[in-house]
């Protein structure tokens, strides 16, 4: 039974209680032990306690007055959650515990390794793009890493799954290999926990050798104008996370009755909200957007959507294919205005060749009328205006308008700055969307942050004057840039720790206790963590409830609703 | 009965063949030809596998790969399939590789190609071109490895995927992305 389950006789474990102070119980050689009388029925929930009777530790699974009596074994130097060698009785391995254990959302199973290899324990505070690409790197580099993901909501993935839009499919297929990453044995998921305030950074540190931040950017630019505050005014961050489900923006119910919708920015982002104003509702109906926002959009007066940048032309922060997409977006037509290009075919001919082609198509969507119908909704782009305030309506309760200044650019290229000309001029609308960028949030004070530039303070990865501490993604770059940049960030930062960790800079030789050490402490604060199996259970009823209404899925928009699901 | 006999010769000798230096030159060639009573097609001194196979389908090219941090493997392909496809079919380890899987969504598929292998190559549509330009590395003879399918013309040559360089990445950020 013993080689079944994989272990050799140089396995040992330490086993963890959550009671105990410290982390080590207690050694035993291989030799002192004794057969457990019996065995019990299968684990529900992981609660452990430790029982010492006379050199023999008897581990005691309860959970809902189920128990399961386990010899104890062998020990190991480190290892972040309690497996033990299941006794010998027909019809239970250790295979099977690890299986059953996963799909009951347990704690978490750790397969013991043998004394000689280290095995470092890492956290990952952030279960988004950039956490879950410096997990591949650092489990893919390191044979005994152990690797733990921390995520504030219960499901995983991040941007992946609230910032992409509903109508790109095929960028989120990445889940996959997060999927992959996830469910390996070393690595170890953690929904539903805040850290910062369920648990804090410092107790992070003294459970892990390194702890890497990827927590992204929950906030927005704001605009500093006034009139910022009325209703009808929204951050394209918040937008956006109403129609991809982000729990916290449910209630956004976003005005959708006016004619005119205008944007502020011209990135990728602004972009995805003119193209979800605007696109037909039998496409959005086939997507994942939430059903709440697609009841929404279906009764939008929402004709006609301006999208203002201060700069010019050669200066709008989107990628071609999404101008391309919004060229082309069925009863729609662009109402670009000629004049804004006058003079740029020959400034582009010396600009690298992206910069030429996305301004190559913006002048051919300009100055060619579009063959035949008129299309019932339009949009367009405005150059060289700047918003200065937002006009309330006539009873003050809402947005109903706002002012632009003019600007004129100084220098060329991608670096010319708009400068005011004293001139302005108003627009009426219903909906103001600024979309003017993300932004990070410091989440604990034993984090140093940056408050100008909004990030970490970092050399490669490395957060300055934290020894322990790293960072990847959005939080150690600034916002900006698609999944790929954090990819090879994340990378990056994988690489620093794994430096540090050879080199001796991160002291992996003492053993530390991972996610069991917090096992204790989230229950006492009342949090219950998610594994990534209680969100493959929730994925399942999403997509489940998806299939019914011919969508990829149907999100999950309510935290308690997630929650009832994983704990199924 | 002679083809399971042309079988289990090449079945025997497909470990020996993967390693040619175990053997003489001249006893691999001999090892490669098809036993002379066999009325099946007859190739001389071929370098590919599968010899007792129909030429047109199953050819294999042999192809060889940097990655990114400069380490040479060579496999072999079939004709046909993308070159994202054999990077994920041979199992070759390059991080990140192909992250949209093929859907023309990212640019993590972006290889080099030598100049004479690239003018050969399918001209690109405006779709690859699009997401091309969001590559880091980019070079004159890059494309992406979901949209270059394998061809006999291909065998032998070298793809690389592009060398992680700190300074083109900062200098993408202070350009135009998103």
């Amino acid at each position: 039974m013993l080689m079944r389950a994989g272990f050799t006789d140089e396995d040992r474990v330490i086993v963890h209680s959550p009671e105990s102070k410290h982390p080590l119980i207690g050694e035993y050689e291989k030799g002192a032990r004794k057969r457990a009388p019996g065995l019990g029925v299968p684990w529900t929930r992981q609660n452990f306690h430790f029982i010492q009777t006379s050199r023999v530790f008897r581990l005691v699974v309860c959970s809902f007055r189920r128990y399961l009596l386990l010899t104890e074994a062998t020990l190991c130097h480190n290892m972040s959650t309690c497996i033990l060698r299941a006794p010998v009785s027909k019809g239970f391995s250790l295979q099977f515990a690890t299986t059953f254990a996963k799909k009951t959302s347990c704690y978490g199973v750790q397969r013991l390794g043998s004394t000689a290899a280290p095995q470092p324990q890492v956290c990952i505070v952030g279960g988004g793009p950039a956490g879950f690409y410096t997990a591949q790197h650092l489990l893919r580099s390191h044979k005994g890493v152990q690797v733990d993901v921390f995520e504030k909501l219960p499901v995983p993935f991040g941007l992946v799954r609230f910032g992409v839009a509903p109508d790109h499919p095929e960028v989120k297929n990445v889940i996959n290999t997060f999927t992959q990453t996830a469910r390996q044995d070393r690595c170890g998921f953690y929904g539903n926990v805040t850290v910062g305030s369920d648990v804090t950074v410092e107790e992070l540190k003294q459970a892990y050798h390194a702890v890497i931040l990827s927590y992204g950017a929950e906030g927005s630019r704001s605009l500093g104008i006034p009139g910022e505050e009325l209703s009808g005014v929204h951050s394209a961050k918040d937008f956006v996370g109403w129609y991809n489900g982000v729990p916290g923006n449910k209630d956004l119910k976003p005005d959708l009755s006016a004619e005119t919708a205008v944007i502020l920015g011209q990135g990728n982002v602004a972009l995805d909200v003119a193209r979800i104003l605007l696109s037909p509702l039998e496409l959005l109906k086939k997507t994942d957007i939430t059903a709440g926002s697609l009841e929404a959009i279906a009764d939008s007066r929402v004709r006609r959507v301006l999208i203002v940048g201060r700069r010019g032309p050669l200066q709008v922060a989107c990628t071609i294919k999404e101008l391309r997409e919004m060229i082309n977006l069925p009863g729609t037509q662009p109402a670009l205005d000629p004049r804004d290009f006058q003079g740029l075919r020959e400034a582009v001919q010396d600009v690298p060749r992206p910069r030429k082609r996305l301004t190559e198509l913006l002048m051919k969507a300009a100055l060619e009328k579009a063959a035949g119908k008129e299309a019932e909704r339009e949009w367009s782009l405005r150059f060289l205006r700047s918003p200065t305030h937002i006009l309330p309506s006539p009873d003050r309760s809402r947005a109903a308008g706002i002012r632009l200044a003019v600007t004129r650019l100084e220098g060329s290229g991608e670096h010319a700055r708009a400068v005011l000309t004293g001139e302005v001029e108003e627009v009426e609308c219903g909906l103001i969307v600024s979309s003017i960028g993300y932004q990070s949030l410091p989440i604990d004070p034993a984090v140093p942050f940056d408050l100008r530039q909004a990030i970490i303070p970092n050399r490669m990865g490395r957060v300055q004057q934290a020894p322990g501490l790293y960072c990847s993604g959005w939080v150690k770059r600034g916002p900006a840039g698609v999944i790929a940049t954090t990819m090879n960030d994340s990378f990056d930062t994988a690489r620093s720790v794994l430096e540090d960790m050879e080199s001796g800079q991160l002291d992996t030789s003492t053993p530390r206790a991972g996610a069991c050490a917090l096992h204790t402490l989230l229950k006492q604060r009342g949090v219950t963590p998610v594994s990534f199996a209680g969100w493959e259970k929730i994925d399942a009823v999403e997509t489940a409830r998806g299939r019914e209404v011919g969508k990829p899925r149907e999100k999950l928009v309510d935290v308690r609703d997630m929650l009832k699901v994983a704990s199924l | 009965m002679a083809r399971c006999v042309v079988r289990l010769q090449s079945l025997l000798c497909e470990p020996v063949l993967q390693q040619p230096y175990l053997l003489g030159s001249a006893v691999t060639r001999h090892l490669r030809r098809p036993l002379p009573w066999v009325a099946s097609q007859h190739r001389d001194f071929h370098t590919t596998r599968g010899v007792f196979k129909d030429a047109a389908e199953n050819s294999k090219i042999t192809i060889h790969f940097i990655n990114q941090d400069g380490e040479r493997t060579t496999t072999t392909a079939t004709e046909g399939e993308s070159l994202l496809d054999v990077v994920v079919n041979k199992n070759l380890d390059f991080s990140g590789f192909g992250a949209c899987e093929g859907t023309l969504a990212c640019s993590t598929c972006h290889l080099i190609f030598d100049k004479n292998v690239f003018n050969k190559l399918e001209p690109l549509v405006d779709e690859e071109l699009d997401m091309l330009d969001l590559a880091y590395g980019l070079t004159d003879t890059s494309r992406l490895g979901c949209q270059v399918f394998v061809q006999k013309g291909m065998d032998g040559m070298t793809v690389q995927v592009p060398q992680k360089v700190n300074d083109i990445r900062k200098a993408a950020e202070s350009s135009w992305k998103q």
